[in-house]
């Protein structure tokens, strides 16, 4: 049996590669990682910019913002509607989905690449087209998608409603080929991981990540589905002139939030789960103990996924559908929180009287836990119909998103980012800035956000240029103020990341193989990894993923490689 | 060497089956997307068939020629498992030329159907069957190219007869989208 036929066929010598072909057209999984993580950072710096200007338009309205001009009405429509677009679609899943998956799936699962290496080449300059094609569509006349980021028609169905023609028609095509690329990683994910892993290797052996990167691959690729259907719809009633989503030529408008919602729900979990993957690989390294309840974890993930296909009506409370469909998706949306709460005490009896050593990754990771139990506790109040009915549009929704998807991308991101840096580029990271990154986000992140669920509950809605215009929400001006300058305090800490990530590759302390004494295979190879990962043999798996301070062993951890520990009397 | 070879072999055939099946999956999930919000916009009244103006005898000669042309690539599997190359090319010749046929008429039936007045803005009927049907040719466009790849560089079928079994799969999930289409839109 013999493994290194499973290399891929280009397989030329690394060092004689120029330029063009290890930087752009790379088909290394490491390489294409590492341009989604820049992909992503620099998407990141875009999204957040547009979050500045808007922030800065609600807090002191109709003046001009520094280093970008006057907002108003229209600008901040378009703004509202990037942000959110960028953040989720190249921001989160390029670097959660795409970075990490592409990275750790091979190195995890002990094979040389991706199961099909130009075709992730594909996936990624895809997705490269798609962040160009949207940031086209923020300089063509008639200026960029201003319908929301859930492009709910009417409104976005027709040129003349936002007086957007090709903003928002190029905003849907960055869309189309986002979606595709993401298709087609996410079929060379499911592929590698079910095809390529290393002898000794069983479901039941795989590190917890790669389980989440697989369900939220299944998820993607069962969800988005519709979405392009009505997407297709919507791009025929914006350039052929269809009315699928026209009422006043016989459509219907709902019929897109329902598309939307069916992909937009799972969407969430794609997000969320590499994330929580993520954290729960530097659990039990920074605790030197094993995962409290694996299975447990992996049913909870199973059961999560294939229920979020069916909540996805909770979006729509208010929307006008049909009121009796409100209690079935209320009670799938409480019953969804059942599989959470079992991860998040697994997580947290994980933690419960290990060794803690409160490294960066792990300061990251524990963070998550406690700001994604924040997200989920509001989200139970807007699962449920009778008090949606009152909060839905306003900001207590905007304040439990951001505490649910940037507790994941940015808290478990930046878990997996400190953790996974002296693998990905054979430095480490530097501890004084990361710290200083780190406090700075955990406070201003709370600072920020924690205020947004009063002026929320206080009546402020969503998607409002002007918070000033409105008599119940002036009073409370004092909380946009407050927001907007810990914004700025939370941006200032991002650029402390930047300029640590950039120092580190040239200045950072070159890092050894495996500089955590962590068990997985990943570990196990050079750092960087050279190409092809491991040298002539490719690892065989003996054990579990999660060996720590097993009773008896001579060290406080056995590596999942055979043949690689250093046996006590027990092993 | 021939060990390794076939080691490879085996591990890209299992690699190009699994890929395709998930790629399917989604694929279901479009094509199921767009048939729901069709069959619930006629069950809300506001998608009610027109069936005075659609061509049913074009459409069932059309179904009869993409059934088929399933049973040509089938046929092109076995002879590419045998190693057959003169057969195989026959057969995915066959197929690709019902493939062209199903296309032509369909071409057919949209022209008259367009001179009619019946275009995509007509109604809600209409944009659904244009974006249906139309979303449907265009997978059978991208089967006709691929089969018709493997038919011209024949090599790519007869040293990796799993080429020609996941190209097949594709194509016969273009013909279950039809056999779907063809029922909802022109007979019920």
């Amino acid at each position: 049996m013999s493994h290194a036929a499973t290399l891929p066929r280009v397989h030329e010598p690394h060092e004689a590669a120029g330029f063009f072909r290890t930087y752009l057209y790379a088909t290394d999984h490491k390489t294409i990682a590492k341009q989604y993580l820049l992909l992503g950072l620099l998407m990141a710096v875009v999204g957040g910019f547009l979050s500045y200007a808007m922030r800065w338009q609600l807090a002191w309205p109709d003046t001009e913002v520094p280093g970008f001009g006057f907002v108003g009405p229209e600008t901040y429509n378009a703004l509202v509607t990037n942000h959110g677009t960028v953040m989720v679609f190249f921001v989160a899943m390029p670097i959660l989905l795409g970075s990490f998956g592409n990275f750790l799936i091979p190195l995890m699962i002990g094979a040389r690449d991706m199961a099909f290496p130009r075709l992730n080449a594909l996936s990624f300059w895809l997705l490269a087209l798609g962040s160009a094609v949207l940031c086209a569509s923020f300089v063509v006349p008639g200026g960029a998608a201003s319908a929301g980021w859930t492009g709910y028609p009417p409104l976005s169905a027709k040129a003349e409603y936002t007086g957007v023609h090709w903003g928002l028609t190029l905003w849907l095509l960055a869309h189309a080929i986002e979606f595709a690329a993401f298709l087609l990683g996410g079929v060379n994910f499911l592929t590698t991981i079910v095809t390529m892993r290393a002898p000794g290797l069983t479901v039941g052996r795989l590190p917890l990540l790669i389980w989440q990167l697989a369900t939220a691959s299944i998820l993607f690729l069962l969800s988005v589905g519709p979405l392009i259907a009505g997407a297709v719809m919507l791009l025929m009633d914006r350039l052929v002139g269809t009315g699928f989503f026209l009422p006043e030529r016989g459509g219907e408008p709902l019929l897109w939030q329902h598309l939307f919602w069916f992909f937009g729900h799972p969407e969430v979990y794609v997000v969320l789960l590499p994330a929580l993957g993520a954290s729960l690989e530097v659990y039990p390294v920074f605790a030197r103990k094993p995962i409290f309840g694996y299975r447990l974890i992996v049913w909870a993930t199973i059961v999560a996924g294939a229920l979020s296909f069916i909540v996805w009506a909770h979006h729509m409370f208010v929307s006008g559908m049909d009121p009796r469909l409100a209690m079935p998706f209320s009670i799938t949306t409480i019953l969804i929180s059942v599989p959470f709460a079992l991860a998040v005490f697994t997580m947290i009896a994980s933690l419960y009287r290990g060794s803690i050593a409160l490294e960066l990754p792990m300061l990251w990771a524990l963070a998550f836990l406690a700001m994604f139990i924040t997200g989920g506790l509001t989200g139970i109040f807007l699962g449920s119909a009778p008090s949606d009915i009152y909060l839905n549009g306003t900001y207590f929704v905007v304040a439990h998103f951001h505490y649910t998807l940037i507790s994941a991308v940015i808290f478990g991101g930046f878990a997996g980012i400190y953790y996974w840096f002296p693998k990905m580029f054979g430095r480490m990271l530097g501890t004084r800035l990361g710290q200083l990154h780190f406090w700075s986000t955990l406070a201003f992140f709370n600072l920020t956000f924690f205020p947004l669920h009063w002026i929320g509950i206080a009546g402020m809605v969503r998607r409002i240029a002007n918070p000033l215009q409105y008599d119940l929400v002036a009073p409370h001006q004092w909380i946009n103020v407050f927001s907007t300058v810990s914004l700025l305090g939370l941006i200032a800490g991002q650029a402390v990341f930047f300029l640590n990530f950039f120092l580190s590759q040239f200045r950072g302390r070159p890092a050894p193989a495996n500089p955590w004494q962590a068990t997985t295979l990943e570990w196990t190879a050079p750092s960087p990894p050279p190409h092809g990962n491991w040298g002539a043999a490719l690892p065989a798996v003996e054990r579990g993923p999660y060996e720590y301070s097993v009773p008896g062993a001579a060290q406080d951890w056995l590596p999942q490689r055979a043949g690689a520990a250093v046996l006590g009397s027990r092993s | 060497m021939s060990a390794t070879t076939h080691a490879h072999a085996t591990g890209a055939a299992e690699r190009g089956k699994v890929a395709i099946w998930w790629f399917l999956a989604s694929e279901i999930m479009l094509f199921g997307g767009l048939i729901s919000s069709f069959v619930i916009s006629r069950l809300g009244g506001g998608a009610q068939v027109d069936h005075g103006h659609l061509n049913v005898t074009v459409a069932a000669v059309n179904t009869f020629i993409l059934l088929s042309s399933s049973y040509t690539m089938v046929e092109a599997f076995g002879c590419a498992e045998r190693g057959d190359r003169r057969a195989m090319r026959l057969f995915l010749g066959l197929t690709v030329l019902g493939g062209l046929a199903f296309l032509g008429l369909k071409a057919y039936e949209y022209t008259g159907e367009i001179l009619h007045g019946f275009t995509p803005w007509a109604g809600t009927f209409w944009s659904f069957y244009y974006t249906m049907t139309g979303l449907h040719a265009l997978h059978v466009l991208i089967g006709v190219i691929a089969n018709a790849t493997l038919c011209v560089a024949a090599r790519l079928g007869l040293e990796r007869p799993y080429r020609v079994e996941v190209a097949g799969l594709y194509w016969h999930f273009v013909d279950i989208v039809w056999i779907f289409l063809f029922p909802l839109v022109y007979l019920s």
